[in-house]
């Protein structure tokens, strides 16, 4: 299978060099013709286990807790203005 | 060529808990300094994990009852997975396959006609951070606030049963009403807890099934302009219709200055979310008693309640209608009903005294009220035989005030009004004034 | 005293004899990483200051005679996936290489309280991706018993960092192996713990349904000494038990007869290395001589578990690897390497339009037949023993070309996290030329590592592997 390694990267917001997209085409297509052995499987009334704890309603009452100071928020970020994030303007709306 | 409206409504109402959807910060974000109100899991950082407010999902589901959904018991989270700088997990936490509440409806009055308008669902959801569009030392930025992500979100979809903009108005109107009935968000839209996005198109006459397109509408932040824009809409889409093109499936916004919808540069895909089950929040599951008391607890809806005023208390529908615009006002009208039992006073009047006069319901308990109504209402009639004797006194006490009056000055009367009414205080001043004048005649 | 060879009972015993202070301990840790992680590399970043600062603090309460803290003293070491507040915390990769966490997680915070010293955050492939240490944005973490070989990932620099004596123990995760994989390749113990049962709260996410944070130490009553500390509920993870154990060193003692081991006959194929499998055989002979019944079984869908794998834990990674977008810490994300930039790619893939079914939705599937081999075996052993690769450590560089054939090394320790059940590796001697480590790992069933301890500290103290320190 021929997996379209620019249309992926555009979906998963990464940027891949022009020259690296064979490579990667490669990989990938390498891993999911290996994936593609679950095929072999006859799941068609198999449940999907999307979690194994088991668990069921894990709430927590609504009671606050302090929050990180404005500072604390920013710690890390590259560009900042009037305590807000910076981020260059993205032409399309979301 | 007569076309048919065909109007969908996406709305988000943000809701009133005291902490936000999966953590603890305050949900509270209204005039906060920017980034004072976020922790590791509403900014999104390395290694934060997401814990379920529980209050936030009994308000989405009392809203998808209110709305006369089904609720599915068994219901789970998934990741809607989309980049945005607004977004800071790079994912939003959202309800997919099955939401909490789903098939429902709302019936809502227009022209005096009611329409059912389908629910198709209502989930809960965790809202974004703000981002705001400015230059800053002359570059084009985007500022970000993430005070707001992770608030907790109802996300509600109609089916395309709306035909115009009055029927949106009526519609939004109606279900702003009911949430706040629930007490369970201020929906208010200039505030931004709540926002809606009309998905319009038109469907040409004797066509069956939905139009080949929808065009998305945003950017709008009050019911007038909802109007307005599906206004617009109407008369742009026609337009292109009649010229034999299809209008494009795109996302427009609202432009309140203009007063028209601008096309927003189209994305070259549509959205690929990838959901898939939140792994880190277990499933959630209702039993039928803990349904049945989250429903026990949503109280009379505004519809039933202007219904049974019609019904029970004989008032006109209009007049009812304005008594449940708020829930605390009906429950101060019929506190005064109640009350106004024990004193003779009707609810007809304790209507009319309610929305003919400023009565301030914060200040004036609803026994007061009633008091105040019985003392207006007991200016009764009274007995000729003893009302006579006393004007005739005050006529002959007050000469020079008679002269006056039939000499043409006939103002004079309220003075000879209010000496009489010093005497007979229950008297109705309409009936003093006739009676002097007739024996000044 | 051989530092090498010092655990955390020792050294409680060393202050409780005032054989030593804190900050003679925690200065000899220092002066040995000065020594010999310019070659091992197994530190990304040394918290010397911050170390002195803690030691003094506790010297303080050891004079006092308070040493009741039941860590009291001990020095470590943390994955540098475990965030720490106020101190550089990088995934070792280039997108985070300047990124100074605001809190700790649970973890971090109850080791903190235990009264541990920080000696620093250790290397490890990038982001957890990686069976050698070889994916690692600052170089690779050196197997202290020959450097030519990788110490196994992706917990490369906490296995190899213990091995060499440069922290007595370290943290680590484990979510196809990353765990047991380096332990089994340096001698030393590697906890995978059950999913559910250590919080994941402040643990830069791999694959959400599948990370155990767990622990590397020089013997298992080290390992359950931790455990004591990490495991429990916390208010902050959704997805943990909210039982709690009393103490993990109950019934370690004990001994195994009678005891049903299993093990499973995919496990051990004629695939496998020659050593590796002469080693397991040695140690089921152990087993046998310590009093256990040794039972075939099967765990049929085993060879489906690196399939199922490289869907959900791709397809989860690409999800959680969303957030670093440079806006609020971090560089952009041109900073992600090759392998990071694979499994996000695989991921997205295995999630789109139209392939969700055949890939994301089949592997959940494929996931219940899974669980389900293991929930049958378990009612008729009390556990299970297998290798944990079926080859040696390899050499740098050997599988680098050829991605899948890295993920192929998982193939012995995948199911355990698709099912989530807990796995214990213990060193199970060494091969002979060149002289590396082999391991051996016991599975339990949920919640079971009060056996899995059992069974390790018996065959530990009856073969003595952990004496052996390499020569640095």
């Amino acid at each position: 299978m021929k997996i379209d390694v620019k249309h992926i990267a555009k979906l998963a917001n990464l940027s891949v060099k022009e020259d690296d997209i064979s490579r990667f085409e490669k990989q990938l297509s390498d891993i999911v013709g290996y994936i593609d052995k679950l095929n072999e499987l006859d799941t068609k009334d198999t449940p999907p286990t999307p979690q194994v704890t088991g668990l069921i309603n894990v709430f927590r009452p609504d009671e606050t807790a302090p929050s990180l100071t404005q500072e604390e928020s920013l710690s890390n970020a590259k560009k900042k203005h009037n305590g807000l994030f910076v981020v260059e303007q993205i032409l399309e709306e979301k | 060529m007569n076309y048919t409206t065909i109007i969908g409504l996406e709305i988000h109402v943000e809701l009133n808990t005291n902490t936000k959807m999966f953590c603890r910060c305050s949900a509270n974000h209204f005039g906060a300094e920017p980034n004072t109100n976020t922790c590791p899991v509403c900014l999104g950082l390395p290694g934060a994990l997401p814990v379920t407010n529980k209050k936030a999902i009994e308000n989405c589901i009392k809203i998808a009852q209110a709305l006369n959904c089904s609720i599915n018991t068994d219901s789970w989270f998934e990741r809607k997975n989309y980049f945005y700088p607004d977004l800071p997990k790079g994912f939003q936490t959202s309800q997919y396959l099955n939401p909490f509440g789903f098939k429902g409806y709302l019936d809502i009055k227009v022209k005096d006609e009611t329409k059912r308008i389908g629910i198709t669902r209502v989930h809960m959801e965790e809202d974004t951070g703000k981002n705001t569009h400015t230059t800053v030392d002359g570059e084009k930025v985007s500022l970000l606030d993430f005070n707001r992500s992770g608030v907790p979100l109802v996300e509600i979809v109609t089916e395309p049963d709306i035909h115009s903009g009055e029927e949106a108005k009526a519609f939004l109107t109606e279900l702003q009403k009911i949430v706040r009935y629930l007490g369970v968000s201020d929906a208010d839209m200039e505030k931004g807890n709540m926002r809606l996005e009309p998905n319009i198109s038109l469907q040409k006459e004797g066509e069956k099934g939905l139009p080949p397109y929808k065009v998305e509408v945003k950017n709008i932040n009050s019911f007038r302009f909802v109007d307005k824009a599906i206004q617009f809409e109407e008369k742009r889409q026609a337009e292109l219709l009649n010229n034999g093109e299809i209008p494009a499936q795109e996302t427009r916004g609202w432009n309140e200055n203009k007063n028209e919808t601008v096309s927003q540069r189209s994305k070259e895909e549509a959205h690929d979310y990838r959901y898939f089950p939140e792994p880190d929040i277990p499933p959630i599951h209702f039993t039928d008693s803990e349904i049945n008391e989250l429903q026990s607890q949503v109280p009379e809806l505004p519809i039933a309640k202007t219904d049974r005023y019609v019904n029970e208390y004989a008032l006109p529908y209009y007049d009812a209608e304005i008594l449940t615009r708020e829930k605390s006002l009906a429950d101060y009208f019929e506190d005064a009903v109640q009350d106004g039992k024990k004193h003779d006073v009707t609810p007809k009047q304790i209507a009319n005294y309610i929305i003919n006069k400023k009565v301030d319901s914060e200040k004036t308990v609803p026994a007061e009220l009633v008091t105040m109504i019985k003392q207006a209402s007991q200016k009764v009639t009274v007995d000729s035989s003893t009302l006579t004797p006393i004007i005739e006194k005050v006529l002959s006490e007050n000469p020079k005030v008679v002269e006056d009056y039939k000499g043409g000055k006939v103002q004079v009367i309220g003075f000879l009004i209010g000496q009489t009414k010093k005497q007979l205080p229950e008297a109705d001043a309409g009936q003093i004034k006739s009676t002097i004048e007739s024996l000044l005649k | 005293m051989n530092i090498q060879q010092l655990t955390i009972e020792s050294i409680l015993e060393g202050y409780r004899n005032k054989d030593f202070s804190v900050t003679d301990v925690t200065k000899m840790y220092l002066d040995r990483i000065k020594q010999y992680d310019a070659t091992l590399h197994t530190f990304n970043t040394v918290t010397e200051e911050h170390a002195l600062h803690d030691a003094k603090r506790l010297d303080q309460m050891l004079t006092n005679g308070d040493i009741s803290l039941p860590l009291f003293g001990i020095p470590l070491a943390h994955k540098d996936i475990f965030v720490t507040k106020g101190i550089r915390t990088t995934a070792s990769s280039n997108v985070l290489d300047d990124y100074i966490p605001q809190y700790d997680g649970t973890v971090v915070s109850r080791l903190k309280n235990a009264g541990t010293v920080l000696l620093g955050k250790l290397n490890c492939d990038a982001w957890a991706h990686g069976s050698s240490g070889e994916n690692s944005d600052f170089g690779p973490a050196k197997n202290p018993w020959n450097t030519e070989y990788i110490p196994g990932g992706s917990s490369s620099g906490s296995a190899a960092s213990v091995a060499a004596g440069l922290t007595p123990v370290s943290s680590g995760t484990d979510t196809g192996g990353s765990i047991r994989l380096p332990a089994s390749f340096t001698n030393t113990v590697g906890l995978k713990p059950t999913y559910g049962l250590v919080s994941r709260y402040g643990v830069m996410a791999m694959a959400s349904s599948l990370d155990s944070i767990g622990h590397f130490t020089k013997t298992v009553t080290d390992s359950a000494l931790l455990l004591n500390v990490t495991a429990g509920p916390d208010g902050f993870d959704s997805t943990l038990r909210q039982e709690k154990e009393n103490d993990y060193l109950e019934n370690m003692k004990k001994g195994i007869k009678g005891i049903k081991l299993g093990i499973p006959k995919e496990y051990v194929s004629e695939g496998m290395e020659k050593e590796v499998k002469q080693k397991f055989e040695e140690a089921v002979k152990k087993f046998e001589k310590l009093g256990a019944e040794i039972v075939e079984v099967s765990l049929p869908h085993t060879d489906y578990g690196i399939a199922v794998y490289y869907i959900i834990q791709p397809s989860e990674v690409s999800s959680n690897l969303a957030r670093y977008d440079g806006i609020r810490f971090g560089n952009p994300r041109s900073s992600f390497g090759d392998e990071a930039k694979r499994r996000i790619m695989l991921g997205t893939f295995t999630l789109s339009s139209g392939y969700y079914d055949a890939y994301y939705k089949k592997a959940m599937q494929v996931r219940t037949l899974i669980i389900k081999d293991y929930t049958n075996t378990f009612e008729k052993v009390d556990a299970l023993i297998a290798p944990v690769s079926p080859t040696l450590p390899w050499k740098f560089g050997a599988k680098v070309d050829n991605p899948l054939a890295m993920y192929l090394s998982d193939a012995l320790t995948v199911t355990i996290n698709i099912a989530g059940i807990p796995s214990l590796s213990v060193p199970a001697g060494f091969s002979s030329n060149p002289k590396l480590p082999i391991g051996i790992q016991i599975m339990g069933p949920h919640f079971s590592e009060k056996k899995l301890f059992q069974i390790g500290y018996a065959f530990e103290q009856e073969t003595n592997y952990y004496m052996e320190v390499p020569e640095l």
